[in-house]
């Protein structure tokens, strides 16, 4: 099935500061009592939102001037917790194409490439950088290259790292993967023949 | 060559490397639940593609399913529909469905190892992130999200990236008052809520050697806690007598046939790891979270940690944590005063979860103030307690005794916490917002002390507890 490759994300930065941003934030569960995925995106955040502006404060997923931003930038172990693809859906479906952090959940890093979404990594400081020129400036352009494994921001520009694999698959657009488990598909009933458990032939 | 389990199994179920660098692997058992499924389906159809091997897909509802009528149709209408679609999607495919009718419905991963579906040597995979609890029986077994829920279903594969394996020794004798649970959150506490992305634990050593089936589970099920996506422990006579005669083992001379492959696939005592941990299981003591993530726990005669004293890093993370859950820094958890206590989940609500809670509120009574749940893991879980007249010493005890289901540990379903209440609670995860109240706060910790908090009405010591009777 051919898909679309991507190799490079441009538009402006919503910076998410935080570690261990688990996915029951991201979507609280009483959203997922649904049977599609549409609609997802305005209940992104929903109860740290409302707990923010209580206090009198607002999250940046709600504040306008973030308004349309299409990169997200996070801390590390973003996503952890449940294996809900609702997070990822909520974020893609928000308006975000490409994520800039110190590090993820591999749950939520894997559903995120089966989303064409990519979650580019980078340290510290260089994210402490990012948000604060973002926050400074929120129509600031940013590029996630992934030919050149670099994210700019203005004159600034910033090494980003994402595994071969991930990155192959964006580039030639192979990132949904069904077809490519479905090719050569009488290798896999060779595979599941030879697994006793399957055969029911105990050796 | 020696291997450990997670190569030898990896090996058995590669199909070939993908262009990109992927593994492409074999699911041999994929569970499936109402919740992170219907999108996958309706992904399915719109391919026009159908579902490749049918009779290894196995359904349950646990989830959305309500604990205290369980009668068709729901009154919750979201639940009910969300149900509908699982029962048409399973119709459709020939998918086979435990639904309550059966009299085997459940947690799904109460249920497959319940059932003998999960069984040593086997890749499982499930839209839910505690299908490590399967790896206790040697299995490699992981939580996938919804797109992977149609690879599975359409191809009977996967792409994976491999992962390392890190052998968590574990040596000497628990505690009386500690449990599976305090080792696990032990464990989480020592390495990290990220401590484990991009390995598979391996929990061994003799303490793990002398667990249950029922207790290695409890280890395996917050694997992903510390981050890991695969938790397992090798297949030995523990698993092969727990597995004996469960309805989808192989009987007979094939069950002796069985067990020796299942041995073959064990790692090999000279196998290599990627990293190794030791853990001093004496010097554990009955743990319970005081944060926002299950890495953020202590003893519960410890004092919580406070900003000051913390490493750079972690002050703005402790700080959060003690505001939202209302804890003061330095203080004590011993003596938090709670308002609900849960037993129940995938983490710790099977037969031997309820029994030790059950030992604990004998001849006792829940505080007035405290509303208290048992909701045990699956069916045949409920009915075994029954059995043994579990039910009436929880009901005596002022307990609610409910129907099988996934309840309040994440509340989907009508279980919940109101405002900011404070639940004393045996399931996995202790995340804002995670039991159905945006304010509500959970404090993790073993059935036991579930039990006896309930009856305090709040945290209590387990060790002094049983002490004073």
């Amino acid at each position: 099935m051919a898909i679309e490759k991507i190799q490079r994300i441009e538009g402006r930065g919503l910076p998410l500061p935080g570690d261990n941003i688990d996915t029951d934030r991201i979507i609280p569960a009483r959203f997922l009592r649904a049977i599609t995925f549409e609609g997802l995106e305005t209940h992104l955040f929903e109860d740290d939102r409302k707990q923010l502006a209580a206090a009198g404060s607002i999250h940046p997923v709600a504040d306008p001037k973030y308004a349309g931003a299409t990169i997200l930038l996070v801390n590390a172990n973003f996503g952890c917790g449940s294996s809900r693809e609702h997070a990822p859906q909520a974020i893609r479906r928000y308006g975000i194409r490409a994520v800039v952090g110190e590090s993820y959940s591999e749950i939520f890093f894997g559903n995120s490439v089966a989303l064409g979404m990519p979650c580019v990594t980078t340290d510290h400081s260089s994210l402490a950088e990012l948000m604060q020129l973002v926050g400074k400036d929120p129509g600031l352009q940013l590029v996630v290259d992934l030919e050149a494994m670099r994210v700019s921001a203005g004159e600034k520009s910033f090494t980003v790292a994402l595994p071969s694999t991930a990155r192959e698959s964006f580039l030639d657009g192979t990132w949904d993967a069904t077809g490519l488990l479905l090719d050569r598909f009488e290798e896999v009933e060779a595979v599941a023949e030879a697994l006793p458990y399957v055969s029911g032939s105990w050796r | 060559m020696p291997a450990t389990l997670l190569q030898k199994v990896w090996d058995a179920h590669t199909v070939r490397k993908l262009p990109n660098g992927q593994t492409q692997l074999f699911i041999g058992l994929h569970l499936i639940h109402e919740v992170t499924t219907p999108q996958a389906f309706d992904m399915l159809r719109a391919r026009g593609w159908h579902v490749r091997f049918p009779e290894r897909t196995i359904a349950t509802v646990d989830h959305i399913v309500p604990t205290r009528d369980q009668r068709r149709p729901f009154l919750d209408v979201m639940a009910e529909d969300m149900f509908s679609a699982l029962e048409r999607n399973c119709r459709d495919e020939g998918i086979r469905l435990f639904d309550m009718t059966t009299g085997s419905q459940g947690i799904v991963h109460v249920i497959g190892p319940e059932m003998g579906l999960t069984q040593p040597g086997m890749t499982i995979a499930c839209g839910d992130s505690h299908t490590s609890t399967h790896g206790a029986l040697g299995a490699v077994a992981f939580g996938i999200g919804t797109s992977q829920v149609r690879d599975v279903l359409a191809s009977q594969c996967l792409a994976m990236e491999p992962l390392r394996v890190r052998r968590i020794l574990v040596r000497g004798r628990l505690a009386r008052g500690v449990y599976a649970k305090d080792v696990i959150l032990e464990i989480i506490r020592r390495l990290g809520v990220k401590g484990g992305v991009g390995y598979a634990y391996e929990y061994a050593g003799d303490t793990v050697e002398r667990m249950s089936m029922d207790e290695r589970m409890t280890m395996c099920n917050m694997s992903i806690e510390g981050g890991a996506r695969v938790g397992y422990v090798n297949p030995d006579q523990v698993t092969f007598d727990y597995l004996r005669g469960r309805r989808f083992v192989p009987q007979g001379d094939d069950f002796e046939k069985a067990c020796r492959w299942w041995s073959s696939m064990a790692s090999d005592a000279n196998a290599g790891y990627d990293d190794e941990v030791e853990i001093d299981a004496a010097a554990i003591r009955p743990t319970v979270t005081w944060g926002i993530n299950p890495g953020q726990s202590v003893y519960v005669d410890e004092p919580l940690p406070s900003p000051a004293s913390a490493a750079q890093s972690e002050r703005a993370g402790i700080d959060e944590a003690l505001s939202f859950m209302g804890l003061a820094a330095g203080s004590r958890i011993r003596g938090t005063r709670i308002d609900v206590a849960f037993v129940g989940s995938c983490t710790n609500g099977r037969l031997s979860d309820l029994r030790e809670a059950a030992k604990v509120i004998r001849g006792r009574h829940v505080a007035p103030h405290v509303r208290a749940l048992v909701v045990p893991g699956s069916q045949p879980v409920r009915l075994a307690a029954e059995r043994e007249g579990l039910d009436r010493i929880f009901i005596d005890a002022g307990f609610d005794w409910r129907g099988a289901g996934c309840s309040m540990c994440l509340a989907m379903n009508p279980d919940k916490l109101e405002g900011r209440e404070i639940c004393a609670s045996s399931s996995n995860r202790n995340f804002k917002g995670r039991q159905g109240s945006p304010t509500g706060r959970t404090l993790l910790m073993s059935p036991a002390m579930v039990a006896a908090a309930a009856v305090a009405g709040e945290v209590v010591d387990i060790r002094e507890f049983v002490n004073g009777d």
